[in-house]
């Protein structure tokens, strides 16, 4: 009985600083983050009297950016837009996984709703959902020219402008500049074999005293991630882009060398544990100081910056290594502004895109977030540049490879699965010859 | 224990008279029913008899472009030459092989340490039901964490002990993923099985204990001739429920790899086909293939349960 | 086997006790006998509670002593942050809130017709009460994911999808047969005449049932409750696949797709991960603690037959 009052206790006790906690929480004012968006202040919508004018009081729903800072980003923008103009937006911050995210969009789509009026999709979206979007190239086509051309083609399905470009993404290596120092190396490698030999012996020395340490890490995962890694390892290599004219193209003799080489690596200079790891645990190695090379996102630059990061001062950014022949290349990612053809709306949100992708929003962006911009005046903006090292031209004009959606339209998240898995399978261990065959038919078949 | 269970023979009733009476039974009895029956029906029977139709379509959830149409045995015929699923099907035999013994035997050890007095076995009692509470998934985040390669508690634990010389991908791994979420499995779902083989225990008269102690019979021979065979039905019982759990897994499976090829279970490949991939025909054609394949398993054990009552 | 038993001890004499197990009748030996049981025992209880202690110290770690090796046992700079960033973020207040709206309403309506189901499976006699009786029990190990597909097509025609209300439909397909199952068994336990004398008096069998019979059996329905509650609020696999939207989702899929309230969308925050799980777990520990017995009874009810 008595055992049991305690426990009673313990539970209302439970409760009660639950409850307190809430209490506390919401009270509290969240810091730092809140610094950053504060200090400079969403710009002013361009023409909003004529625009308020038109469309004002009117709603429309965005469905933008996962929660997190990029939520944040929406609503301070979709706050200006609708003191400024008086149309009132809905922002809905979409699902952080991708392909749920994609599945959200289908859905509507397919039941032609017209609850979504504004949406932010992927990069390798715009083939699949051509059919329910608006043209936006009569009311934007002007503005998209200040973009960078490559993504404006991929947004363009049959002659449309689908969606305009938002922000941008590419693969790109992080180094450290003390260890190449520290053991020799005056340059960071420019093809993949002399990374592979840098990191191992850079892994070697810093083993004795680090057990953590490897010397490359990436995304290895069987995610969409990975398909991202292995187009930058297959074109960089002169083995194609996966899938060109309509037809599967992996099973080559260059992808197979250049897979084959990265299982090799697993477990001597990259943790075995690589094939499970997504952006963050790259991050988080490379960060803590545990990896000399690391493949990710420009968004882990502003990371490792950071006052109190152990790698601040101490590393530096470049293109991706290439194939003995081959070029560097970056894998394209980012999203993009589109309008459904199913919106009541359509003019009004026309003019959010208009706002979300002109050139003082986007430097907005990119200082406040580390966003990459796609319109080309921006990322040649010094105080952008400050701020993103990784726009300086050297590195921002790696030429980008996109992955094949374009062949795929709405079957591109099996394709990609079909893709990543298999790659998945050979850094686990399978020798690539035994899967690119699979993998090509299947692919084969989807396209079909 | 057991007999407390199973529900006892109806109340016997004073015979009435008439079929008036009984008629009325009838018809209040099926009203009652009426709302149960009719929330099964349609959640789980109707759904079960659209998804053998749907096997025999090609239906697409995304494209809507394609009409969907009767096309016969054919996702049968692609079923059997699906050498995933075919994986599928023998990783999630492994895994219930694996934990079922696994679980039974922990389980049945600690039933019957909880079950030998000592004080706090009320305590020990509600501890062990803790990790049963828990959402799977939540448990899955948990050890996901400390069998994380850098970061993980696990590794720590085993360098510290010198059993391992440096830390162990335990989940990228192919050689140890199935032991890693075999883990996690077994410690959830362990205490379970032992509550209900404690539940069983503690229906064996301690007399006869007694007795054979009194003619000399040793600890294990008392265990053998007295314990296990009264235990029988609920070793049976916890066996079949455990069996058919396992073969249904699906969370731990997918917090751990996602959509990692080798690692899919029946339940993993029928969820990412479905909703992943929007092939609702072919996805019924697993899911009829998986629901024939669980309910084998479901008829083996109760041949054998109806043999051993014998 | 209790006859050879008995038979057994009639006729053997009582044996010479040899010197070891003298010992171990002193107390002494008592206590030395039973140090592997308490090493055992101990082994058992760090085995189950380890994990959680583990999910409570990381919870209480800062990001920049969680993510650093050698891995601190303890926290030595503990922090309210990842609790604070958890229960001010509206993502897991919402996720918290959906799933007890959809557990609840399970509960109840499980309840609700459930024990109806029972008063007539328990209570009357008619042709076709064994099959019914069978046909819950059958559903007790329906495989939910082989309706997966059809369940997914039928939730989006009724306009169901990305609703909590597609869940509440679903999850009745487990908790409604075993909720019937073991109401039923409580039931039977009823004497039968119970209702003879409320039926002289002139009552309705609806009557009957909430006045006499519902109130006997009030134990049955909160140990049932309790498991159909707790069934609900575990589910993964339809919540997962019937739930689209971030804010429509139950704690289960929350937990599993947590992203730092501050911060970028690649990053996972195990520190904020672990501070949820320990919110979950913890009124589910101590609800469990509390009402163990009844939580037992119900299990054992429900699975072991004879």
């Amino acid at each position: 009985m008595k055992h049991r009052l305690l426990l009673l206790a313990g539970l209302v006790g439970a409760i009660a600083l639950i409850a307190s906690l809430s209490v506390a929480a919401a009270s509290s004012n969240k810091p730092s983050r809140a610094h950053k968006a504060a200090a400079i202040s969403a710009p002013k919508v361009p023409n909003a009297k004529a625009i308020k004018k038109k469309y004002g009081g009117q709603k429309i729903t965005f469905v933008g950016d996962s929660v997190g800072d990029g939520h944040k980003r929406d609503l301070a923008l979709a706050k200006r837009f609708t003191k400024d103009t008086g149309i009132k937006v809905n922002v809905v911050p979409h699902p952080a996984a991708s392909d749920q995210s994609y599945s959200q969009l289908v859905r509507a789509f397919s039941q032609k709703s017209s609850s979504i009026d504004v949406a932010m999709i992927d990069v390798v979206w715009p083939g699949a959902f051509a059919p329910y979007l608006v043209n936006l190239k009569p009311k934007l086509g002007k503005q998209s020219k200040l973009h960078i051309q490559s993504i404006v083609q991929n947004d363009t399905i049959g002659g449309k402008l689908v969606a305009m470009p938002w922000f941008g993404d590419y693969g790109i290596l992080y180094y450290r500049t003390d260890l190449l120092k520290k053991y020799g190396y005056k340059a960071p490698p420019k093809t993949w074999n002399q990374l592979f030999t840098m990191a191992r012996k850079i892994q070697t020395g810093e083993q004795k005293t680090n057990k953590n340490f490897y010397g490359f890490v990436f995304q290895g995962n069987a995610y969409e991630g990975l398909t991202c890694n292995a187009l930058e390892w297959i074109a960089s290599a002169g083995g194609g882009t996966l899938i060109s004219g309509g037809k599967a193209t992996i099973n080559n003799a260059k992808a197979r060398t250049i897979l084959d080489a990265m299982r090799v690596q697993i477990g001597k200079t990259t943790p075995r544990g690589v094939t499970s790891y997504q952006e963050d645990q790259t991050e988080h190695a490379f960060d803590d100081g545990n990896a000399a090379f690391a493949r990710n996102w420009p968004y882990q630059y502003g990371i490792g910056a950071t006052t109190g990061s152990k790698v601040k001062g101490k590393f530096s950014v470049t293109v991706l290594p290439h194939g003995a022949t081959g070029k560097s290349v970056g894998t394209v990612g980012g999203w993009q502004l589109a309008v459904s053809k199913f919106s009541k709306r359509k003019d009004a949100s026309i003019e959010f895109v208009r706002y979300m992708t002109s050139p003082a929003v986007e430097k907005f962006d990119a200082l406040t977030n580390s966003n990459v911009p796609t319109i080309v005046s921006v990322a040649k903006d010094k105080a952008v540049r400050a701020k993103n090292p990784y726009l300086k031209p050297a590195i921002a004009s790696v030429p980008r490879v996109t992955r094949p959606a374009k062949f795929l339209k709405t079957h591109y998240n099996e394709a990609s699965k079909v893709i990543y898995q298999g790659v998945n399978q050979i850094l686990n261990g399978t020798p690539a010859k035994n899967v690119l065959p699979g993998m090509q038919s299947k692919l084969n078949q989807i396209i079909k | 224990m057991s007999t407390v269970a199973t529900p006892a023979p109806a109340p016997r009733r004073r015979r009435r008279r008439g079929t008036k009476l009984q008629r009325r039974q009838t018809r209040i009895g099926w009203i009652l029913l009426l709302p149960s029956l009719a929330v099964v029906g349609f959640v789980a029977l109707y759904p079960l008899g659209k998804t053998v139709y749907q096997s025999f379509t090609n239906q697409e959830f995304l494209a809507g472009i394609e009409p969907t149409k009767w096309v016969g045995l054919e996702n049968y015929r692609t079923l059997w030459h699906d050498t995933i699923f075919r994986d599928a099907v023998w990783l999630t035999v492994k895994f219930t092989l694996i934990t079922v013994s696994f679980e039974f035997a922990l389980g049945l050890i600690i039933a019957l340490v909880v079950n030998s007095s000592f004080k706090g076995r009320g305590a020990m009692r509600a501890v062990m039901l803790v990790p049963w509470a828990i959402p799977t998934v939540v448990a899955a985040k948990m050890w996901q964490w400390m069998l994380d390669d850098v970061f993980g508690v696990i590794n720590d634990i085993l360098m510290k002990l010198h059993i391992i010389s440096h830390p162990h991908a335990w989940i990228s791994d192919p050689a140890t993923s199935l032991a890693a979420v075999s883990a996690v499995d077994i410690w959830k779902t362990t205490p379970f099985v032992a509550l209900l083989l404690l539940a069983g225990l503690q229906v064996i008269p301690r007399d006869l204990y007694e007795a054979a102690s009194v003619d000399g019979a040793n600890q294990l021979q008392q265990f053998w001739r007295i314990t296990l065979p009264l235990l029988l039905p609920a070793i049976l019982v916890t066996l079949v429920f455990r069996t058919l759990d396992a073969l249904r897994v699906f969370d731990v499976f997918f917090v751990f790899f996602g959509n990692r090829q080798d690692t899919q279970t029946m339940a993993v490949y029928a969820q990412s086909t479905i909703v992943g991939d929007g092939h609702v025909g072919y996805g019924a054609a697993v899911s009829v293939a998986i629901f024939l394949i669980i309910s084998l398993f479901a008829v083996i054990y109760m041949v054998f349960m109806r043999v051993t009552e014998e | 086997m209790s006859t050879a038993a008995e038979t057994e001890a009639a006729r053997a004499p009582a044996r010479p006790v040899s010197r070891s197990r003298a010992f171990r009748r002193t107390p002494v030996g008592r206590a030395v006998v039973k140090i592997p049981l308490w090493i055992l025992i101990a082994a058992i209880f760090v085995y189950a509670l380890f994990p959680f202690y583990w999910a409570l110290r990381s919870a209480f770690m800062p990001a920049n002593e969680l993510f650093t090796t050698p891995i601190k046992y303890f926290p030595t700079d503990p922090t309210w942050a990842n609790f604070r960033e958890v229960l001010n973020s509206s993502f897991f207040r919402r996720a918290l809130l959906n799933s007890t709206i959809v557990a609840g309403s399970v509960t109840l309506i499980s309840l609700a017709i459930g024990s109806l189901a029972a008063y007539a499976l328990g209570r009357f006699h008619f042709h076709g009460r064994t099959f019914v009786l069978y046909l819950m029990l059958s559903m007790t190990i329906f495989p939910q994911i082989a309706i997966l597909g059809a369940l997914y097509t039928m939730i989006s025609n009724f306009h169901l999808y990305d609703k909590l209300g597609a869940l509440i439909l679903t999850y009745l397909i487990f908790t409604l047969p075993f909720t019937v199952w073991v109401l039923t068994s409580f039931m039977r336990a009823l004497p039968g005449e119970l209702e003879e004398a409320a039926y002289v008096d002139g009552a309705t069998p609806l009557q009957v049932f909430y006045k006499v019979l519902l109130p006997l059996i009030a134990p049955g329905l909160v140990t049932t409750g309790l498991l159909a509650f707790i069934a609900a609020w575990n589910e993964y696999l339809y919540a997962v696949s019937f739930i689209q939207t971030p804010s429509h989702y139950t704690v289960p899929v929350a937990i599993t797709s947590f992203t730092s309230p501050g911060g970028n969308a690649f990053q996972i925050p195990w520190g904020q991960i672990m501070a949820a799980t320990v919110i979950v777990t913890l009124p589910l520990i101590l609800a469990t603690l509390i009402l163990q017995k009844r939580i037992l009874g119900g299990l054992t009810a429900g699975a072991v037959k004879g």
